[in-house]
């Protein structure tokens, strides 16, 4: 198809065409394109539906404010909805859809909701869809997502990868207009490390949207230049299709790249969009303007457009919106629409001015004090009712209509710190206060100075201070001469009109009348009004729209725009999409696993793994033949209680602890006693937190006079490190003690079994009898020469060591473990054989350790000293948590031995009802054991020691099930450690 | 967010851990302090809007404990000091 409404000029590639689909019709468009000028220049201008009354709608603007025009980008996998054709840059091969339609976006059944507007006014969804509740989430919710809604998304995987990046400057300039760009070459020159970020993909900002000269060159040649100079200084970092979307604490600005979204594929290697983290000295916000309509009955059809936006169409992209067009303003600037336009040749049929007085037009129908009044075509402008100052009403065939009614500095970022930007009546608009985040410097337009000689002035004399005060010396810059007209506008916030709708926020399908409706059922203040009438929601976040919405409600309550209040803004300024802010940091990359040294051998065998924190552990290592979790896990437990069991134990966290004052620190993190243990033995130790729970616990072996290794549960590593380290440094500062960790230096396993002395002494070079290295002994060892560390506990009950071996050793030691043991018919046991015999012997885990209990509830009472001063010693000590009656640690056998048991289940007595105010406790781990060939379990049981032998009920209410069982000692192995100590 | 290191200068908080009042510096003597002191210091914090001056921990770091005082409603942080030197200036010891 050809481009009926390509016009002369502009600055894109007419030897370049690129090819696209919207809707599944090609048109084709040139390399420098969006794809709404694409389309404009192939007469579409009918590109959405609005949000709830499906009203047909096009572009009203030419940048990232825009409500309208969102499509759906590209397709399957990579289709990406809410996206602004108005930014979009053209691409050869781009296919986009339009979005909240059905069946087409020339036939919409939903525009229905058009017909009954009257119903779906301010508060609809309050007021009709209250009664009943239940239907909300059911009902009402689903149909309303249905037919009012935006883009869908694909539901594929993203097949694309995002990264995040880190930066660094003395100056970021966000954005790069006149302001921006004679801020950076300020900065630049002076020799600042600079970053000038634009979320354009061709630098200039307006001057590349105006006729407007610098210098003595066109305003698009002079930014040219200034990009070409830029560009050539090594120190300046220039970041076109980068939109800076928060300013957070510090100097830190949260930017986003997209450095493939103009690409129909990113290219290899490189991701779609980049999150980049800023760290700035000074900022310079040189973001420019917005416009904003003059909202009159029906201003919302595809042609009306903001004047400006009609401009740089026309001048940018040499796309004339309609062949006959007229511009409505109230306002000076919305006049150079006319005079640009009409150079152009496009049949400029009238300017429609607000304003009485003043010089008139040259060669163009210009009616001052008159009004644009309603609009008339289904589907897109044919034609406009104004009203003249006498009260003559006449109908105008256009095309295309330009509508400014001045325009808001675009502070967004200013208030990201909560600043309330303040009125200028001379601009009528908000302005930046002085309290913008620390280091933010607003210029240019963005700070209210409108003109093209101000917004470069404003750039370089911020940049100079910018220079000077970072202690570069005093910049130097020459200014070219460019036009300086003041802001001429007379406030006109909208139409007066008695019954039609006039719009002032087009995404939301937010009305003068709604404003009205707010204000009449006393929605006055501005964060009412938005909550009530939707003003100033979703994608675009109001920035054509928040500022009339205040205006229309301070006429209506008498108060000035000031009294009314202020609009802020937080971040982001524009979408930013969840992949940019996840970066690499997806699936299995999200939560990266920690391999033990026994990983790639276990592999070998077949294990299954188990995520232990961020750890694969074995879980269990099942044999040929064996089909159900249960065979390998009681295999494993008998042939280890039988012979001896190997197991992987690297992953509990260990800590070198060195210092004369090692004792002397150790006695008071652990709430029994170090100092006096003797070198070459090790101790259970009990450690909690300071309001008296139990916080972890683990093995304590003393090496030597002053050296101490800790051992942690694996979930607690990280966190026991840094409790001592807090201990270390903010309690007792002058102890004489170093911790270092070594969970990762060291590969451990654990040999366990009658047979385990037998299997090791094949192994290490020393003698480990029991005379020799008895129960709980602790030292230093060497295997074939190699240094390695051997401690004689046991967590399983059996006769049982762990042998340490430096972590490159890791892999050969389990090999060499598994072959010295063939001839004992040892296995390797995974986790769950590791809980089974744990809970046969009584020992805590995890579901025990639960934050809320006492060594006391734990049955270790006895192990807290009360003869020195340890971390959550007094507190454990409080009334209610020594209590005689208090939970206490109990096993648990069911009557019946063939009756399984369930974990959670709650301690009642026989007869009890199930409630709250009988439960005696509850259950918190239970296993089948092999040895006893029943289940057994752990509980905390209400006065549980004083039970042992009675008779009452497990009950899991969520599972159903009520089971009688017996209490009995948590030790169902080997109660006096006869084998331990074997 | 950036906490300027006594050592190693300006530091992201990305590599920091925060636990909360300072104050926790000042544990009484379990000893010879009472419930009374024991449940004040364990349980009751100041929430200030304004300078506060608050424990972080650079864990991905030097392993530091630092005082930051931190105002909590501009964030604007106006002192960095190593936690053991406040801990010793507070009259702590062995």
């Amino acid at each position: 198809m050809s481009q009926t409404n390509r016009i002369s000029g502009g600055q894109i590639d007419r030897s370049k065409s690129l090819r696209f689909t919207f809707d599944g019709v090609t048109y084709s468009g040139h390399a420098g394109d969006t794809l709404a000028s694409a389309l404009l220049a192939n007469g579409v201008r009918l590109m959405g539906r609005s949000f709830k009354y499906h009203r047909p709608r096009g572009p009203i603007s030419a940048g990232s404010e825009e409500p309208n025009a969102l499509v759906e980008l590209r397709s399957g996998a990579r289709q990406e909805p809410n996206t602004r054709a108005t930014v979009v840059e053209l691409f050869d091969g781009l296919v986009a859809q339009s979005q909240n339609r059905w069946p087409s976006l020339s036939f919409d059944a939903m525009a229905i909701n058009d017909r009954f507007n009257t119903f779906f006014t301010a508060g609809f969804y309050y007021k009709t869809f209250m009664w009943p509740a239940a239907f909300w989430e059911k009902v009402y919710e689903p149909i309303i997502r249905r037919a009012a809604g935006l883009g869908s998304l694909s539901r594929l995987e993203d097949p694309d990868d995002y990264d995040k990046g880190f930066l660094h400057c003395d100056l970021l300039v966000i954005g790069a207009g006149p302001s921006g760009l004679m801020a950076a070459l300020t900065a630049g020159r002076a020799g600042l490390r600079v970053i000038l970020a634009d979320e354009d993909f061709r630098m200039g900002g307006r001057l590349n949207a105006e006729t407007l000269g610098v210098g003595d060159q066109s305003g698009a040649d002079w930014a040219a230049g200034v990009v070409a100079e830029l560009a050539s200084l090594p120190n300046v970092r220039m970041m076109p299709r980068t939109t800076v979307y928060g300013a957070f604490d510090h100097g830190i600005y949260g930017a986003v790249e997209r450095v493939s979204d103009h690409l129909p594929v990113p290219m290899a290697g490189k991701p779609r969009q980049t999150a980049w983290r800023i760290y700035t000295k000074r900022a310079i916000l040189a973001a420019g303007a917005i416009e904003r309509p003059i909202p009159f009955e029906n201003n919302d059809r595809p042609g009306i457009m903001l004047a400006g936006a009609l401009r740089a169409y026309a001048n940018r992209w040499g796309v004339a919106a309609g062949r006959r067009v007229a511009v409505f303003t109230n306002n000076d600037d919305g006049l150079r629409t006319a005079t640009d336009l009409q150079v152009k040749g496009v049949d400029v049929v009238a300017v429609i001015d607000t304003r009485s007085g003043g010089p008139l037009l040259a060669g163009i129908r210009h009616l001052q004090g008159a009004e644009v009044i309603d609009s008339r075509g289904r589907l897109g402008l044919t034609e406009i009712t104004v009203r003249s100052a006498k009260g003559a009403v006449e109908t105008l065939r256009v095309e295309a209509l330009g509508v400014s009614g001045g325009w808001n500095p675009n502070v967004s970022l200013t208030s990201h710190h909560r600043s309330r930007p303040i009125w200028r009546d001379d601009l009528a608009a908000f302005v930046p206060a002085s309290d913008a985040p620390a280091g933010l410097i607003p210029v240019g337009a963005a700070m209210g100075d409108l003109s093209t000689h101000a917004a470069l002035r404003g750039g370089a004399e911020a940049a100079a201070q910018v220079v000077a005060d970072l202690g570069h010396g005093s910049a130097r810059y020459d200014l070219p001469k460019a036009e300086d007209a003041p802001v001429a506008i007379t406030p006109h916030w909208y139409v007066k009109s008695d019954k039609g709708r006039a719009w002032i926020d087009q995404q939301n399908d937010v009305t003068v009348k709604d404003v009205k409706l707010a204000h009449q059922e006393n929605f006055t203040s501005v964060e009412h009004l938005k909550r009530y009438t939707t003003l100033g929601m979703a994608t675009d976040q109001g920035k054509t729209g928040n500022v009339l919405g205040m205006a229309v409600m301070a006429e209506l309550t008498g108060k000035s725009i000031p009294q009314t209040g202020t609009t802020i803004y937080r971040p982001p300024y524009t979408p930013v999409s969840l992949g940019a802010l996840g970066g690499r940091s997806r699936g299995k990359d999200f939560k990266p696993f920690r391999l033990t040294p026994s990983h790639k051998w276990a592999s070998e065998q077949g294990a299954i793994f188990v995520e232990v924190g961020m750890w694969l552990r074995t879980q269990w290592l099942p044999r040929k033949g064996e089909t159900e979790w249960r065979q390998s896990v009681d295999r494993e437990v008998l042939a280890t209680r039988k012979s001896v069991g190997i197991c992987d134990v690297t992953t509990l966290g260990k800590i070198d602890i060195q210092g004369t004052d090692a004792g002397a620190f150790l006695d008071r993190v652990y709430a029994n006693t170090f100092s006096t243990l003797a070198v070459g033995k090790c101790r259970y130790g009990l450690m909690l937190r300071e309001d008296g729970m139990v916080f972890d616990d683990g093995t304590t072996a003393r090496m030597g006079p002053s050296e101490y290794v800790m051992t942690t549960t694996t979930a607690n590593a990280v966190t026991v490190f840094r409790h001592l380290e807090y201990c270390r440094q903010c309690l007792w500062p002058d102890l004489d003690v170093q911790i270092i960790s070594t969970t990762e230096a060291w590969a451990q396993y654990s040999v366990a079994g009658p047979n385990a002395r037998k299997l090791l002494q094949k192994i290490v070079d020393q003698d480990i009898s029991d005379a020799a290295f008895p129960y709980m002994g602790a030292g230093e060892i060497t295997v074939g020469g190699l240094r390695a560390r051997l401690f004689r506990i046991s967590f399983s009950g059996e006769l049982a060591y762990e042998i340490a071996v430096p972590t490159r050793y890791g892999d050969a030691m389990i090999r060499a473990l598994v072959e010295a043991g063939r001839e004992f018919d040892a296995v390797v046991y995974g986790t769950e054989a590791l809980g089974v015999m744990r809970i046969e012997k009584g020992h805590v885990a995890g579901n025990a350790l639960n934050g809320q209990s006492t060594a006391l509830n734990m049955g270790l009472g006895k192990m807290v000293s009360r003869k020195k001063d340890a971390i959550g010693v007094l507190m454990s000590q409080r009334t209610e948590l020594v209590r005689e009656d208090g939970l206490r640690l109990v096993g648990v056998k069911p009557v019946n031995p063939a009756e399984p048991l369930k974990a959670g289940s709650h301690f009642l007595k026989t007869g009890a009802a199930a409630t709250a105010e009988h439960d005696d406790g509850w259950l918190t781990s239970m296993v089948y054991s092999p040895h006893l060939g029943h289940h057994i379990a752990l509980g905390y049981l209400k006065n549980g020691t004083a039970r042992i032998g009675e008779r009452m009920r497990a009950v899991n209410l969520l599972a159903g099930t009520d089971t009688e069982i017996e209490i009995v000692s948590p030790h169902f192995i080997d109660p006096e450690g006869e084998r331990l100590r074997a | 967010m950036i906490i300027n290191h006594p050592i190693l200068g300006p530091r992201d908080a990305q590599e920091f851990v925060y636990l909360g009042d300072a104050a926790l510096i000042d544990r009484p003597d379990g000893l010879t302090a009472g419930n009374e002191a024991f449940h004040d210091y364990v349980y009751l914090r100041d929430n200030p809007a304004g300078v506060h001056r608050e424990l972080w921990y650079h864990e991905q770091g030097d392993r530091s404990w630092l005082v930051v005082t931190r105002n909590t409603v501009t964030h604007e942080i106006t002192g960095v000091e190593l936690a053991r030197d406040v801990a010793r200036s507070r009259g702590r010891s062995k």
